[in-house]
């Protein structure tokens, strides 16, 4: 277990995070090996309870009342060995006049056959803010499939940030699907930033309801695909209050024989409502390469220039 | 000494001649000026002399200090020394104001690319850490284009209508930076359609429909524009050009 734990941490810290967070006891944290728990820590204010299952952990995570957690939450799961399962359930309630940043990295270092399945449901109160950011490193193989869903509702006058980005090692097959609803003055703001090769697989949906009057929604994608990767996002923005708003905004770069495609849908059913979007698709834009190549890069130098400040 | 040499430079684009039998002549040291209305085929002279792979001359000859490069692809010119700001430069997300003006400085000396800000009025503080992204103003984007290629130190520098967007409290500014560029050895080929910028120049050449109608000093070239040049019907209708009928009608193309 001690030896799991000091792997976990390597990937953790391989994958861009610090490993540092949690020798600090102000910031609280949860380390998951498959379906073990083997590192936790809690702060005042947060409750957080894991409950190991046959397949993964089962978590209940409530922010209470009045509470502003000041240090993001940190959260590591993973799987070290080439095969395994891991389920991860969290509900999380954030309850009112309170916030919590989370930051959660998945590591699968060496997976060949990883199955990582990540079911949210998540209540956030009124005059709150959650925000979830959660970054991946899946090893060479290719031998990863993540399928994180979510389910969330946003009180009124509170905030939902979440913030997906797998950019290291491949993605395998990934299939995220999120679905939000906005209440009234709320907002949602959902990125998710993905580079995929060889034959990777990658699947989105993130959609957002703005119900509430004056409610806020941003949907933004980033992926590139080279090689015979493929993608697909469906990002879908519903306004259907007084004066909400919301924008789609999705890029896809190919390169090679990728392939890519972007379906958004807009739906507004208030006449006070708007929301637009827009969506590109195609190889990285000839004049930003050119533009670098007349400074004197190369041109693949020049496309990771682009693509790289794209995904960061 | 001629730094850049064209010969009888033909472009065509779509089934259209854009530039037609184009030959100019550049001196080292020297900032030489192109005036020319709109549509006269300015930036695609431009476009052709960095080796833009869409502008492949159909025949013509492109000199560098003697040597032929017109086979040479956009990259092996700018490391020769050739490098262009763009009309309307491109925008790049994720990517900020320090690295991108970086992206061309051979030389990274310390401050300089503080020195390129203050030369086009930006305040480093405030811009090194901007992205150049969609959250610039036109003027902004064009003034750090400008910063960029006064950081890379290029041999020859083309500057594509540097004044268009910017405002009339930054035009000294970068009309300084434009002589602080010759003083340092640069040599300047500077595209405008405005006859007060052109003047700062050595020597003017006159664009129109694809050819350099009149060569000389920006004086001279200026006074042919204003009488000539803007109450020329093919001014005010570019598209007579591909008619052929601009030289039965004013015959201001010599
Ligand atoms: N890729 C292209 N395909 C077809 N026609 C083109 C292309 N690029 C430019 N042109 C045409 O060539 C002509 C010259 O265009 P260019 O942009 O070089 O003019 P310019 O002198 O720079 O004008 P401005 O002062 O408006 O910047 C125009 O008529 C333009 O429509
Ligand atoms: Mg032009």
């Amino acid at each position: 277990m001690i030896q799991d734990y000091k792997y976990m941490l390597d990937a953790y810290a391989e994958a861009g995070g610090s490993p540092e967070a949690f020798k600090n006891s102000k910031v609280a944290h949860l380390v998951v090996h498959r379906n073990k728990v083997i590192g936790e820590h809690l702060v005042e204010g947060l409750d957080l309870k894991p409950r190991e299952t046959a397949s993964g952990v089962d978590i209940h995570l409530i922010v209470r009342k009045g509470a502003i957690i000041k240090y993001p939450v940190h959260l590591c799961f993973g799987v070290l060995p080439k095969e395994g399962i891991q389920e991860i359930n969290i509900r999380a309630r954030v309850e009112d006049d309170s916030g919590v940043k989370l930051l959660a990295h998945c590591v699968f270092p060496n997976a060949v056959r990883v199955v990582h399945k990540m079911n949210a449901d998540i209540e956030i109160g009124n005059n709150s803010y959650y925000e979830y950011n959660e970054v991946h490193f899946h090893g060479f193989e290719g031998g990863v499939e993540v399928i994180p869903k979510a389910k969330i509702r946003v009180g009124n006058n509170s905030r939902l940030v979440t913030n997906f980005s797998l950019l290291k090692g491949r993605v395998g097959y990934f299939d995220l699907d999120y679905d939000s609803e906005i209440l009234n003055n709320s907002s949602l703001e959902m990125t998710v930033k993905i580079y995929g090769y060889s034959d990777d697989r990658i699947k989105i949906k993130e959609a957002g309801r703005l119900i509430g009057k004056s409610s806020r929604g941003l949907i933004k994608s980033r992926v590139v695909v080279k090689d015979n990767a493929q993608s697909e996002i469906i990002n879908e923005l519903v306004a259907s209050a007084e004066n909400a708003r919301g924008h789609v905004d999705c890029i896809e770069v190919i390169q090679g024989n990728a392939k890519a495609r972007a379906i958004p849908i807009v739906n507004v059913t208030h006449e006070l409502a708007k929301v637009t979007h827009e969506a590109a698709i195609g190889r990285v834009s000839k004049k930003q390469i050119e533009t670098l190549m007349a400074r004197g890069l190369e041109e693949e130098k020049a496309i990771d220039l682009v693509v790289s400040g794209m995904l960061k | 000494m001629e730094l850049l040499r064209v010969e009888k430079l033909s472009l065509n684009l779509e089934g259209r001649q854009i530039l037609k039998d184009l030959s100019l002549s550049v001196k080292s040291g020297t900032i030489h000026s192109i005036l020319g209305p709109n549509a006269a085929g300015k930036s695609s002279l431009a476009y052709v002399l960095i080796g833009c792979c869409d502008y492949n001359p159909q025949c013509g000859k492109i000199y560098f200090l003697g040597k032929d490069i017109t086979g040479y692809p956009i990259q092996k010119r700018a490391k020769i020394g050739i490098t262009l700001a763009w009309q309307e430069p491109a925008r790049f997300e994720g990517l900020n104001v320090k690295d991108y003006i970086s992206v061309g400085m051979r030389e990274k000396k310390p401050g300089l690319i503080e020195e390129s800000l203050y030369h086009v009025l930006l305040e480093p503080k405030e811009y090194l850490d901007r992205g150049v992204d969609k959250t610039l103003s036109g003027g902004e984007r064009k003034r750090i284009e400008l910063a960029a290629v006064f950081a890379m130190r290029p041999r020859l520098v083309i500057l594509d209508e540097p004044d268009s967007g910017i405002d009339i409290l930054a035009l000294d500014n970068i009309v300084n930076m434009i002589k602080e560029l010759r003083r340092q050895g640069t040599t300047v080929l500077l595209i405008t359609h405005r006859e007060e910028v052109a003047e700062i120049a050595d020597k003017t050449s006159l664009m129109c429909s694809g050819f350099i109608v009149k060569e000389g000093t920006p004086e001279e070239v200026g006074k042919y524009f204003k009488e000539k040049c803007i109450p020329c019907p093919t001014h005010l209708y570019p598209e007579e050009k591909d008619k052929g009928k601009i030289k039965e009608k004013n015959d201001t193309r010599l």
